[in-house]
């Protein structure tokens, strides 16, 4: 009985170890004040959160992780926080009431998030041994093109117009504060 | 690495639940408007890991799939929401959240 307990404890041990790094560091990126080091603190917390995809046998999904949130888009916020020169404490702290008041907003809403999806695992179905490869290029790359092909499309066309949106805002106003300038 | 050797799906779901609700208390105490979109994204991932964990304990690939989503729209969310950002910055010098305040009239 102590040795099927250990043995568990083992296969969780990453679980555990990739757990206490996300969290730490998600909390680590609402309080430093500093929003450089929220930065680092939320690029640490995706790869933790890499880390359980691959404990979860999603190993495309770890590293898109990887390469889109820790490679681009948190570059992009580092750009835009060293662009605008605020990697400095200049933020106005929150009155005491508000931050109460959100902490327990919060912690309500764990509460019951945690309380509703508790019996949830007597619905899940044990994926069978072809479950194995699920999360390999293979599979995923056929269910996309196939079943998932006109929203992998439109999605497509939702990143033409982000990336039109994102130059049109930039270049517009840089042309009015030249005008007002 | 098989099914049985898995961590229980709770504690996955315990850890999304976690990490969203601290995104969330992320977004309501901040002031500034970058770190609010980064507990945004903070958010996303959470949904991002319950996605995943569910698709492996279902044996269904759909879930992943629909994380692949998630991350384009949140890429071009960010970029967006970055662009209006930096706009914001050029007109008012600062990204304190209150100038939606501004807006209003």
């Amino acid at each position: 009985m102590e040795d099927a307990g250990t043995t568990v404890m083992m296969n969780q041990l990453p679980f555990i170890i990739f757990s206490f790094i996300a969290i730490l560091m998600a909390l680590g990126t609402i309080t430093a004040r500093n929003p450089v080091y929220s930065v680092l603190c939320l690029i640490l917390t995706f790869f933790a959160l890499s880390g359980h995809y691959v404990l979860l046998n999603a190993q495309f999904i770890a590293v898109v992780n990887l390469i889109v949130y820790a490679g681009a888009i948190m570059v992009l916020f580092l750009f835009v926080l060293m662009l605008l020169n605020l990697n400095k404490e200049t933020e106005p702290v929150k009155s005491y009431l508000w931050q109460i008041s959100g902490a327990i907003a919060a912690g309500l809403v764990l509460v019951t998030l945690a309380g509703a999806l508790k019996g949830a695992s007597a619905y899940m179905v044990k994926g069978g041994p072809e479950a194995e490869g699920i999360g390999l290029v293979k599979n995923l790359g056929k269910i996309l093109f196939s079943d998932f092909v006109l929203p992998f499309e439109i999605s497509s066309i939702l990143f033409l117009a982000a990336m039109v949106g994102a130059v049109f805002i930039g270049k517009r106003e840089k042309q009015e504060g030249g005008a007002n300038s | 690495m098989n099914a049985e050797s898995l961590t229980p799906v709770d504690q996955y779901i315990y850890l999304s639940s976690l990490l969203f609700c601290i995104g969330m208390a992320g977004v309501l105490l901040r002031r500034n408007a970058i770190v609010v979109l980064m507990c945004i994204e903070l958010m996303l991932n959470a949904v991002n890991l319950l996605f995943v964990s569910l698709s492996t304990y279902m044996g269904d690939a759909s879930g992943q799939i629909f994380v692949f989503f998630i991350m384009v729209v949140a890429a071009a969310e960010a970029s967006v929401g970055l662009a209006i950002l930096v706009m914001v910055y050029r007109n008012t010098r600062s990204t304190n959240i209150s100038f939606l305040d501004k807006i209003k009239n």
